[in-house]
């Protein structure tokens, strides 16, 4: 299965180089050797468990090594103008960030760059120098290790010292080809000291074939920064979505990361926050509402390094058909880091007798005087509220909407922008309805 | 209005009904006190369609039509209300959307449009201040966290709302202090219409002393085995349930 790619790298290193940035390349035959060492992770990993990654990862798919251009225009094919959600707007096609101005996004502030990856390496070494790889090439992971490999551009955002953006920054992810394909993106996020930013990710794909997107995104958050990761997925069940997300956080930093799946075909997130100065907040949520053969694994990693951080973690699933969920919370507390309050959740509904739910908390507390709690359920709909409801007249399948609906509300809850919270209501409405039963390009743009 | 014939219900098959009768005319009030486990409650989950309870013989019929053939949300549609004896906790529906889907489907079986904003908060108003709740309680999630008089009472406001035909209050007084049951009574009694019916299902004679029955009847093991007036229910706070209990065995 990896033979293929390790054929790849060996005839073309040369050329993946010549197309990617020289601070890009300064890691990439060591990533390969780690990925050549590892290969893609098996369900034989303690790690990788629950999710079976071969079948998807056997397929022959193209990649864009020469970096063509693929036609597209984004914003013909997702035109966004949803009043209320008004952003700064970027698009990454595949892995290549695309490039057009827009107009949209006059206001930005001077000082914040938002832009290619590649271009941020030519027109800004030193930050590069300074962030590139720092978290993910550290990871024994072979996901990771591959893009380390085969990365060669993505998509950057760099808020300077104390600039605060006024509205949140957007990112749509849109994987488009003619064959089967797979992009290794490579993103990259830093906010120096007192900035603040909201980042909404938005994954879709546009062709019927099927896609590998091997993403990775790191993300820094400095001294009494806050950082907002929003991720929306809404893709085709022919997609492998396999993300990679590593934020680090300074001292008396607050970082949301809310992650919502709402279609998909297999997806793999890993989160791994650390946090790596003291006061740090986060709050790490997610939802997954997925249905006929979908399958998400959230492996979500929060590291309390330093003494006096408070995190909260909290994620929900709704499963139907046979649809398949997994979460692994890991929660590791360093010996030093006292007064850590640290606290986990995840409940799963399952919808049927085929649907299935694995779920794992892993702790690994270190330190004693800390305050950390974790709980897991998995269950059925109430049958006394779904009675009770029907006592008053509410039929059956609105009584189970309402439930359900009720029952993924404090996910919507955490989310901190306002237009969004009530866009996200009423997509997780649909999908539970039954009416977003197939991507069809950029929900939250139409 | 509702006639109930021979009815035998049972749940993880066993059987709690053994042949209950009862028939229920317009603007009567019919009262059903017995012991604890007597039956009382799957009486009214029965009438209300609790799938958990399964009829193995017997009818019951609302307004000449089967209930048995109905769902629950029909039922209700139709004109039937409990107030249940231990209400449930919604987390995460609000009192408000709660009510608006009930009010609006309501609307939707009798074939009229969604209520309009400003009527529905117009009756809202109306029905809180008739049964004296919080405002607070309406902009919470279904009895979540409410005290047990404030889930009773929440009970009411949402009878009030529904303007059922027959109304079955399971045990309403139950945690109701004096003062709430009194305000709770007084609703019910507002309610009240020549065209419509209640059962109540109490262990008190207070209640009745405010909501006078024009029935009062003593189920025991699965059946009524004595039917009477109001004063029936003195007779029953006085001396308890044993000297009936004699009675049948006899
Ligand atoms: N789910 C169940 N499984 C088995 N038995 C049940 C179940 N639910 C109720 N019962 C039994 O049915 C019988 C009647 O219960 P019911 O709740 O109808 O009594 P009740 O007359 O309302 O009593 P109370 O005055 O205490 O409210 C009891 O013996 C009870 O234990
Ligand atoms: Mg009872």
């Amino acid at each position: 299965m990896e033979k293929q790619y390790i054929d790849l790298y060996k005839t073309h290193h040369s050329l993946i180089k010549q197309h990617a940035a020289p601070v890009m390349n300064e890691s990439r035959d060591a990533s390969f050797a780690l990925f050549e060492k590892l290969g893609f992770p098996t369900t034989k990993l303690e790690n990788y468990k629950y999710t079976d990654l071969k079948e998807a990862l056997s397929l022959d798919y193209g990649l864009n090594v020469r970096r063509l251009d693929f036609p597209v225009d984004p914003y013909q094919a997702f035109k966004c103008d949803v009043p209320g959600i008004q952003s700064y707007l970027y698009f990454v096609v595949n892995d290549a960030f695309y490039p057009e101005y827009n107009e949209q996004n006059a206001e930005l502030p001077k000082e914040v760059i938002v832009c290619s990856l590649k271009e941020a390496a030519e027109k800004y070494p030193d930050l590069m120098a300074k962030y590139y790889g720092r978290l993910s090439t550290q990871k024994q992971d072979g996901l990771v290790a591959f893009n380390g490999a085969f990365a060669q551009d993505g998509f950057f955002m760099y808020v300077p010292k104390n600039v605060q953006l006024d509205r949140p920054v957007q990112l749509v992810n849109i994987m488009r080809a003619d064959v089967d394909f797979m992009a290794n993106a490579h993103n990259l996020i830093i906010l120096e000291e007192g900035a603040k930013a909201q980042l909404l990710v938005c994954d879709h794909t546009v062709d019927d074939v099927r896609f590998v997107s091997n993403r990775v995104t790191e993300v820094f958050v400095a001294e009494n920064a806050t950082y907002e990761h929003y991720k929306l997925e809404n893709t085709h069940i022919k997609t492998t979505n396999l993300s990679t997300l590593l934020i680090e956080q300074q001292a008396s930093s607050n970082v949301l990361g809310n992650v919502i799946t709402l279609h998909n075909g297999l997806t793999r997130n890993s989160i791994e926050i650390a946090l790596n100065g003291e006061n740090c907040e986060t709050e790490l949520c997610g939802m997954v509402i997925a249905d006929k053969k979908q399958q998400v694994d959230n492996f979500t990693s929060v590291l309390h390094n330093m003494p006096n951080c408070h995190s909260n973690e909290l994620f929900k699933y709704v499963l139907d058909d046979v649809s398949k969920g997994a979460f692994t919370g890991r929660l590791y507390v360093a010996k030093d880091a006292q007064k850590t309050r640290a606290y986990q959740t995840n409940r799963n509904i399952l919808l049927n007798r085929t649907a299935k739910m694995r779920t794992k908390p892993q702790l690994e507390i270190y330190a004693d005087d800390v305050k950390c709690s974790h709980g897991a359920t998995i269950g059925q709909l109430d049958e006394q509220a779904m009675f009770y409801m029907r006592t008053r007249g509410i039929p059956y399948e609105e009584a189970r909407l309402l439930l359900m609906f009720a029952f993924t509300a404090d996910v919507i809850d955490n989310i901190r922008i306002p237009a969004l919270a009530d866009r996200m209501k009423m997509l997780v409405e649909k999908r539970l309805r039954g009416e977003l039963s197939k991507c069809e390009g950029c929900t939250i743009c139409q | 209005m509702l006639e109930i014939k021979n009815l035998h219900a049972s749940i993880n098959g066993k059987e709690i009904l053994k042949g209950l009768s009862l028939s229920v005319k317009p603007g009567e009030i019919h009262a059903i006190m017995g012991p604890n486990g007597s039956g009382k409650s799957t009486l009214s989950s029965v009438i209300t369609g609790n799938p958990a309870f399964e009829v193995t013989q017997g009818s019951i019929i609302f307004e000449g039509k089967d209930l048995q053939e109905m769902a629950p949300e029909k039922r209700a549609n139709e004109g039937i209300f409990l107030s249940f004896q231990y209400p449930v906790e919604i987390p995460g529906v609000s009192m408000v959307n709660f009510m608006r889907t009930a009010i609006n489907e309501q609307r939707k079986y009798r074939e009229l449009p969604p209520i309009s904003a400003t009527d529905f908060l117009r009756i809202m108003r109306e029905k809180k201040a008739l049964v004296e709740m919080d405002n607070k309680l309406t902009n919470r999630s279904v009895n979540e966290g409410f005290s047990g008089g404030e889930k009773k009472r929440n009970e009411i406001f949402q009878m009030a709302m529904l303007e059922p035909k027959l109304a079955i209050l399971d045990e309403t007084d139950s945690g109701l202090d004096i003062d709430a049951l009194r305000i709770v009574a007084h609703g019910v009694n507002k309610l009240k219409s020549p065209e419509n019916a209640t059962i109540v299902i109490t262990h008190y004679q207070r209640l009745l002393e405010y909501i006078i029955p024009d029935y009062v009847h003593v189920l025991h093991d699965g059946r009524i085995v004595k039917s009477g007036g109001k004063e029936l229910a003195l007779e029953l706070e006085a001396r308890g349930y044993d000297w009936i209990k004699q009675e049948v065995a006899v």
